[in-house]
């Protein structure tokens, strides 16, 4: 029976055409996500997370960048074939991202009231009263306390944590079907990070909201997400559910990952990162792209791109570790 | 806020009082006999003695001061010694006349130079960002009594389409409330005089206005580029805002703040450039109205004159410090 995919990612190629040479900031990602369910999207700095979100939001920065190959499916919709203006009114409306940043990403020169109102009449046929109401009850959801005062307030009234939550409001406007958050905790201390992941998990629960978690944090998979992609220079190299992820990674690569995580036992240990840098995407290396950095690598793996492996239904990979194992077990 | 404004209206004081202080030892330091200077060699003994004992020259210096600033807080600011006519008198139609060309002038730099950047800014690296960037160069150092020169020869002598001089022409008929005759003709509902006095402006308001709207357009492509690349600008666009709204309220708003510093910055500039264009376009404000003074020596007309417009600046100065309130939130005044 076919699967009811909320979105569905196939074969996306995002490009940066820059004076230098073209950097292939995503190459080749397929991915799909139901309605209701988190997955996560893990790698290090550079390896094409936000570009792939930025892509399905179909906001790359163009020039220099551009989608140059793929589809994008959203409740059934070809997101590839949608106008600048049909693309305008599914975003923030049933497609909402938050950022990063929250210090930035508010304008500083706007009360959020209307930061939030503007959001709400962009997308339903409101009076600015009842848009207030609305802003009103988001900024509730969100735990904002005195959220009527609150509305009259610039950003920079606000500490990080709050500035967050109220990002997050603003994408719940109008009732999104899927949220991609991208590193929504990152720039914010330890203590607030736990109560966004909180926050983001009990609306969830409460609004039966699709969320896409963009982290290089796997403490945040561990917490909230159910499946996961692992990405590395533009590709995905693992791409499994999370018990199977911390119970029986398969990449070299997830291994260095789970490495560095600091263990609660051994709190003080060194954060130990896996050794090396990621190749320069202009120039990508023939063979596996993490042969450089793999101790595993052998000759083959520096002259054999890997492809994607099915090892199970839950599980895929791309390393020649594995593709070995699936020939032998077909 | 309001205790902000009272306390840069309080800062006037000592303000106005080195200004008028600078404009009253003008005169006073003029090397020699200033009645002399005043009137030239050929003048007598008693010309000469009659005009110190009209301005009180013989008297101390803080008693000449305390004179002239009663004289001030009384409204009388003087004659001039060649007309004899009052100073207050020739400026309260004159200082209308100059305001009148310096606004006109800022709203063709402001509309124009802030529309221009912002298109060139959007539209980055396309034949407009070139062309208008390339003007803006020009503009920028666009002598003004040329250009002056050159539009009344291209559109008054060649062209036949606008006046060379003057405010208003003769035979056209227009009741004067404010001295400032756009706005006296709106207030009378007076079409003919507003079509004619906008004809006449037109030009010296755009060759007075080219260098500030150079300077403006200039000043508002970058600040654009600048915060359009600000992530708050992404979330604009995640959020399916219009593309107008979010180039004109929220990219707009945030690039404005350097944008009014140059604005302010250029009213000095427009005070200045006032006396050339005024001179060309025989446009009887101030500016010629000080140069003619200071040619002819007529000290009185020049020690008031000051004392007004360096008034006037710091009252316009105020008004931009207040905006930038209203610009940014995060500005605060204590
Ligand atoms: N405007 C751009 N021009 C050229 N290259 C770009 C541009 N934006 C992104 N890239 C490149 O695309 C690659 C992927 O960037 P991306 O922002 O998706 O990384 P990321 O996985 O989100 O990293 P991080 O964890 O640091 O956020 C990077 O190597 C980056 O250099
Ligand atoms: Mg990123």
């Amino acid at each position: 029976m076919e699967e009811q995919y909320l979105l569905k990612v196939d074969n996306l190629h995002t490009h940066f055409f820059t004076k230098t040479g073209v950097v292939k900031a995503v190459d080749g990602v397929s991915f799909s996500i139901r309605s209701g369910e988190t997955l996560g999207i893990v790698g290090e700095s550079g390896s094409g997370k936000s570009i792939t979100a930025l892509s399905i939001m179909k906001l790359v920065p163009n020039p220099p960048g551009r989608i140059v190959e793929g589809a994008i499916y959203y409740n059934g919709e070809d997101l590839m074939s949608k106008s600048e203006k049909q693309m305008r009114r599914i975003r923030g409306n049933k497609l909402s991202m938050i950022f990063q940043d929250p210090m930035t990403s508010l304008n500083p020169v706007f009360t959020i009231g209307r930061q939030l109102v503007e959001t709400v009449r962009a997308h339903r046929d409101l009076s600015k009263r009842q848009a207030e109401a609305r802003a009103i009850e988001l900024l509730t959801l969100v735990g904002i306390p005195d959220p009527k005062q609150r509305l009259k307030n610039y950003p920079h009234e606000f500490s990080g944590g709050m500035r967050q939550r109220v990002m997050i409001a603003m994408a719940l406007a109008c009732d999104p079907e899927l949220l991609i958050a991208d590193e929504p905790t990152t720039a914010l201390d330890v203590t607030v990070q736990a109560q966004i992941l909180e926050l983001l998990k009990r609306l969830q629960e409460e609004l039966g909201m699709a969320i896409i978690m963009i982290t290089h944090d796997l403490g945040v998979v561990a917490e909230i997400c159910d499946r996961v992609m692992v990405m590395y220079a533009g590709r995905q190299v693992e791409f499994t559910n999370r018990i199977a992820l911390f119970d029986h990674p398969k990449h070299p690569y997830t291994w260095g990952l789970l490495d560095s995580i600091p263990k609660m036992e051994k709190e003080k240990r060194r954060l130990q990162a896996i050794a090396g840098h990621p190749p320069d995407l202009r120039y990508l290396p023939q063979g596996c792209y993490f042969a450089d950095r793999c101790k595993q690598a052998t000759e083959e793996c520096k002259m054999h791109e890997p492809t994607l492996t099915k090892l199970d239904d839950h599980h895929l990979v791309r390393c020649l570790l594995y593709e070995d194992i699936k020939v032998e077990s077909t | 806020m309001i205790n902000y404004i009272i306390r840069r209206l309080l800062l006037l004081i000592p303000v106005f009082i080195g200004v008028s202080l600078l404009a009253f030892s003008l005169l006073r330091l003029i090397p020699g006999d200033p009645a002399k200077s005043m009137l030239g060699n050929k003048a007598t003994a008693a010309q000469l003695q009659s005009l110190r004992l009209e301005l009180g020259l013989d008297d101390p210096l803080p008693v000449q001061y305390k004179d002239y600033m009663e004289d001030v807080f009384q409204g009388d600011l003087g004659y001039s010694i060649k007309s004899h006519d009052s100073v207050l008198e020739e400026i309260s139609t004159r200082l209308p006349a100059t305001l009148e060309l310096s606004v006109v002038a800022l709203i063709f730099a402001i509309v124009i130079g802030v529309l221009a950047g912002i298109i060139s800014a959007v539209k980055r690296n396309s034949w407009f960002d070139h062309v208008s960037m390339t003007g803006a160069l020009f503009g920028v150092s666009m002598p003004i009594f040329w250009l002056g020169l050159m539009m009344i020869w291209l559109f008054s002598v060649t062209l036949h389409w606008l006046p060379p001089s003057g405010r208003l022409s003769v035979g056209v008929h227009l009741q004067l409330i404010t001295n400032i005759y756009l706005l006296d003709s709106l207030l009378t509902g007076n079409w003919q005089a507003f079509k004619d006095s906008f004809e006449h402006i037109l030009m010296p308001a755009l060759a007075l206005g080219t260098i500030p709207m150079a300077v403006i357009a200039r000043m508002t492509r970058s600040s654009m580029l600048e915060v359009l690349n600000q992530d708050f600008i992404r979330t604009a666009h995640a959020k399916g805002l219009a593309k107008y709204l979010i180039i004109f309220q929220h990219a707009l708003k945030n690039a404005f703040l350097p944008i009014l510093t140059v604005i302010g910055s250029q009213f000095g500039f427009l005070l200045g450039g006032a006396v050339l264009t005024e001179t060309i376009f025989s446009w009887p404000g101030v500016g010629r109205y000080v140069y003619q003074s200071i040619l002819s020596r007529d000290y009185p007309v020049v020690q008031s004159t000051i004392l007004i417009i360096a008034v006037l600046f710091v009252l316009i100065n105020l008004i931009t410090d207040i905006l930038y309130k209203y610009f940014d939130p995060r500005i605060r005044y204590d």
